[in-house]
């Protein structure tokens, strides 16, 4: 098998596939990306702890004119994984407003992105409808 | 104590496409406007603040010197995305307050023209091999893979999570916020599009990012605003008539984003704009109910219903039945966005948050013509820019 690569850092692919988050060890908030300094507190110290994959739709849109190269339409959102807030596209249901609502539950999936000239294949995440 | 500060001079070009104007053009045509109305040179101003962001690194009021008068002055060129304009009034603003200076220019300008859909930041060119970038680590562009960083599709979030935490808030709803603007702009021959729209045009149009369509967003345009701003002591040394046609800046209040859960995620701009118009009721001594007429930032349809509740124009999270009372019409009881707002009279960056001032001024001097709201006395004008940044500006009429 050929080797993969996350789309982002905070995605690990090692076993079940998860989200990750550098945590404030003050107060707790949450960041995708490394951080300088905490933005709520002003602490420097963090903690990578696992974001649930589990969650809840919060907020969507179904974009019709994105970049070159994403498929259209898709939908956008943002899930609250146990009171992390993710963005990410919600994959493997129709793009229309009767099968997307606020509020539904949905569960971490990957998403393939096609290989590079070396043949690694880069893997992204998306969340689908969860039962 | 600060003294108070007046509008003494302010104008607007016209909104639309300028193919024979130039960046510096349209800002000249603006500033002299701004200059003429007030009654005054450049010779009597002492700051001036430049806004622009597609050539924000060219020293745009320097530009604007060469063409309408080299005084010497200090210049301060601001970007603060769709706040830009919001922003150089402000700092003209604090230059007067701060009693630097008796007399200051502020001047917003964008050509956008043709311009295609306001994306979000971090794009980045996909190489021959995956390899990781930037903060996230990213092998690829993130937006449209990791949701979405499109304006459209962001705004489209934010009034769809208002839609769901207090109810009533669907397609329909959002496309009859479009089309009472719509129905606005018809009065008002500096809009980009002053066209009508039925219901059924709005929704049947073009879908850019549900719920939003084409006639929903914003429209790129070309266009420019201005405004001189003088303290109060200086006021007094002038004509009965330029006194009579001052406009008082009762409150002028500038935010950023405080730190919220999510915040990083889907950008917030509820709580800045709650915050800016706290202030701004605070500093003025006024209170929602005095306002005569609002203009807001309806960048999209989805946008300018969240507003009413972060202005509290209505009730925590009434902002449903607020407009469906009629309420943000222009024969309702809190006018909204007479000028057409942004989705008609079009949004030229950092020319939006002065043609915003400017629509407001105009109603409270009695000089709106064809869509004048009668007896405005009090106006409220409100930009927010991504980042983010909330100006919020109350004016008062001049005491008779
Ligand atoms: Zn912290």
């Amino acid at each position: 098998m050929s080797e993969r690569v996350p789309l982002v850092d905070y995605l690990v692919l090692t076993g079940t596939p998860h989200l990750t988050a550098h945590e404030c060890t003050a107060c707790g908030a949450r960041y995708f990306d490394r951080r300088n300094a905490c933005a709520a507190c002003e602490a420097d110290v963090f903690r990578v702890v696992d974001v649930p994959t589990e969650g809840e739709l919060r907020a969507f849109t179904i974009v019709s004119y994105a970049a070159p190269g994403i498929p259209v339409p898709f939908v956008a959102g943002v899930v609250d994984c146990g009171g992390t807030s993710v963005r990410a596209n919600v994959v493997n249901v129709p793009a229309d407003p009767e099968h997307v609502r606020v509020g539904m539950k949905l569960r971490l999936t990957t998403v393939p992105l096609g290989a590079d000239a070396a043949g690694t294949e880069a893997v992204g995440f998306g969340f689908e409808p969860a039962g | 104590m600060a003294e108070n500060v007046w509008i003494l001079g302010i104008h607007m070009t016209k909104f639309g496409k300028h193919p024979d104007l130039d960046t510096v053009d349209l800002g000249a045509q603006a500033a002299r406007g701004a200059l003429g109305d007030a009654g005054l040179h450049m010779r009597d101003v002492g700051v001036l603040a430049a806004g622009n962001l597609m050539r924000a690194a060219a020293s745009f009021g320097q530009q604007l010197q060469k063409q309408i008068g080299q005084t010497g002055i200090p210049v301060f060129n601001v970007a603060n995305a769709c706040a830009t304009g919001a922003t150089a009034l402000r700092v003209a603003i604090m230059a007067i307050r701060a009693g630097e200076a008796d007399v200051g220019l502020a001047v917003g300008v964008e050509k956008l023209s043709g311009a295609g859909l306001l994306a979000g930041g971090t794009t980045k060119e996909q190489g021959d091999t995956w390899s990781p970038q930037g903060r996230f680590g990213a092998v690829a562009p993130l937006d449209g893979r990791i949701g979405t960083e499109t304006m459209p599709g962001v705004f489209a979030q934010i009034g769809m999570e208002y839609g769901h935490k207090y109810g009533g808030a669907d397609f329909e709803l959002f496309a009859r916020i479009s089309e009472k603007n719509h129905a606005h702009s018809t009065l008002n021959p500096l809009a980009s599009y002053q066209k009508r729209f039925t219901l059924e045009q709005i929704m049947n149009d073009v879908m850019v990012a549900y719920p939003n369509t084409r006639p929903m967003c914003s429209a790129n345009c070309d266009g420019g605003a201005a405004a001189v701003v003088v303290s109060e002591s200086k006021l007094r040394t002038l004509s009965l008539e330029q006194q009579r046609r001052a406009v008082k800046i009762s409150a002028s209040v500038l935010t950023s984003d405080p730190w919220q859960e999510a915040c990083q995620v889907l950008p917030d701009v509820n709580t800045l704009t709650r915050a800016a118009a706290n202030q701004a009721y605070e500093q003025a001594g006024v209170g929602p109910d005095d306002l005569d007429l609002v203009e807001l930032h309806d960048c999209f349809a989805t946008a300018e219903l969240v507003h009413y509740d972060n202005l509290r124009l209505c009730p925590p999270g009434g902002a449903v039945d607020f407009f469906n009372s009629g309420a943000t019409w222009r024969d309702g009881t809190t006018p909204v966005n007479v000028s057409g707002g942004l989705e008609s009279k079009g949004h030229p960056v950092s020319a939006t948050g002065i043609a915003n001032i400017w629509e407001i001024a105009t109603h409270l001097r009695g000089e709106a013509g064809d869509r004048q709201i009668e007896g405005a006395r009090v106006g409220l004008a409100h930009v927010i820019g991504l980042g983010s940044a909330c100006g919020v500006h109350i004016l008062e009429k001049a005491a008779a």
